[in-house]
């Protein structure tokens, strides 16, 4: 009896240990042009004066994983030290002739269109390595969308927590409550990652899925 | 439920067909030559409607290979994907509502999958309560 709660007690001591030089995994996942690069610039630039990776209005402008290591967050006097993971957005299709809308030449949109499709397999190879997912989603587009929906169920089956961000709800045709109610079971906020709205309530929820993370 | 978009002539879209797979024809294969039959047909030119649905490790494999063969198939250029879940006494809106936790887990035989080449499908349109097709010109 005695020796279970010394057991007990060395376990935990252990843990929370670990817990406080470890840094969570924090990946951002969704699919293309959803903002994940600026969420994860804003958080980067806010803590460590550095941003993480370039934004752009043309989709698949993220095409390998990229990350920041300890990224300590202080939150209500609170610290927690991350390691930021960007991810390419992940679709099912790749068309270069969507980028020459852009103004991009052929070619180049050829190896963007390339690239792309490397990039969606490495976000789906990461996956495996997370802590925690924010999964960031445009609220002013359908959230009913297959991939977004291979995402979530993905995290599901490995067990990571996950917080669905309901992200430019600066925009006039957002929609937070149709990403909440297509993922009612989750924890959804709504947010701006490009003009700062609404980030409080980000990290407030972030700080309480890390709890979760054995 | 496959509805074709005001003012487009399928008429002229040619050479595409559609194919129903019942579950039974791939129940007993591994992942691999399930995700391989089905981009089989998909890479036929077929709008595939396949009953039941993926496991979701079973999807980001199929969304893998796809993304492998984009570089490697001439003129493919990906895929749509869309998934119906039925369920006996529950309707598709009630388990929208009640989350999607349910709907995630794979073999659903009430579920329906649409799969077609992005050639062909230019985007499927899902709500809660029905898939529309939009096709390419
Ligand atoms: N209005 C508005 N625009 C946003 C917001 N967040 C991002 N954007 C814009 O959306 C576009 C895409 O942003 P990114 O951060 O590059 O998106 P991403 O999810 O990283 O995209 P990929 O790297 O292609 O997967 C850019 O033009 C951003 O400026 C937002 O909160 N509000
Ligand atoms: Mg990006």
């Amino acid at each position: 009896m005695v020796i279970k709660i010394f057991k007990n007690f060395i376990k935990r001591m252990f843990s929370s240990i670990f817990k406080n030089n470890k840094q969570i995994k924090l990946g951002f996942y969704g699919p293309p042009n959803a903002g994940k690069s600026t969420l994860a610039n804003r958080i980067c630039k806010d803590f460590t004066g550095e941003e993480l990776g370039s934004v752009s209005n043309v989709p698949h402008e993220t095409r390998h994983v990229q990350f920041k290591e300890k990224v300590e967050i202080e939150f209500k006097g609170k610290k927690l030290v991350f390691k930021m993971v960007d991810t390419p957005g992940i679709a099912t299709k790749i068309d270069y002739e969507e980028f020459l809308k852009y103004k991009i030449k052929k070619k180049d949109a050829k190896k963007r269109a390339k690239e792309a499709t490397q990039g969606v397999i490495e976000s789906i190879k990461w996956l495996d390595d997370m802590d925690v997912v924010v999964v960031v989603l445009d609220s002013t587009e359908n959230p009913y969308n297959q991939v977004n929906i291979t995402i979530i169920g993905n995290l599901v089956a490995r067990k990571i927590p996950i917080l669905i961000v309901a992200n430019k709800i600066d925009k006039k045709k957002s929609n937070i409550k149709k990403i909440e109610a297509a993922f009612s079971e989750y924890d959804a906020i709504g947010i701006s990652a490009k003009q700062g709205e609404n980030l409080e309530e980000f990290y407030e929820s972030i700080f309480k899925l890390s709890k979760k993370v054995k | 439920m496959i509805k074709k978009k005001r003012g487009r002539n399928l008429g002229k879209i040619k050479g595409f067909a559609i194919q129903f797979l019942p579950y039974s024809e791939i129940r007993n294969l591994d992942d691999n030559q399930r995700i391989r039959r089905i981009l089989g047909i998909v890479l036929g030119n077929n709008i595939l409607i396949l009953q039941g649905k993926l496991e979701p490790e079973e999807e980001t494999r199929l969304i893998e290979d796809t993304m492998a063969m984009i570089g490697h198939v001439r003129n493919f250029k990906g895929i749509e994907l869309a998934v119906i879940s039925g369920n006996k006494k529950e309707g598709f809106l009630r388990k929208m509502k009640m989350g999607l936790a349910n709907a995630l887990s794979g073999g659903d035989l009430g579920a329906i999958t649409i799969i077609g080449p992005a050639t062909i499908v230019k985007e499927m349109k899902r709500n809660p309560k029905r898939i529309e097709l939009l096709l390419n010109r």
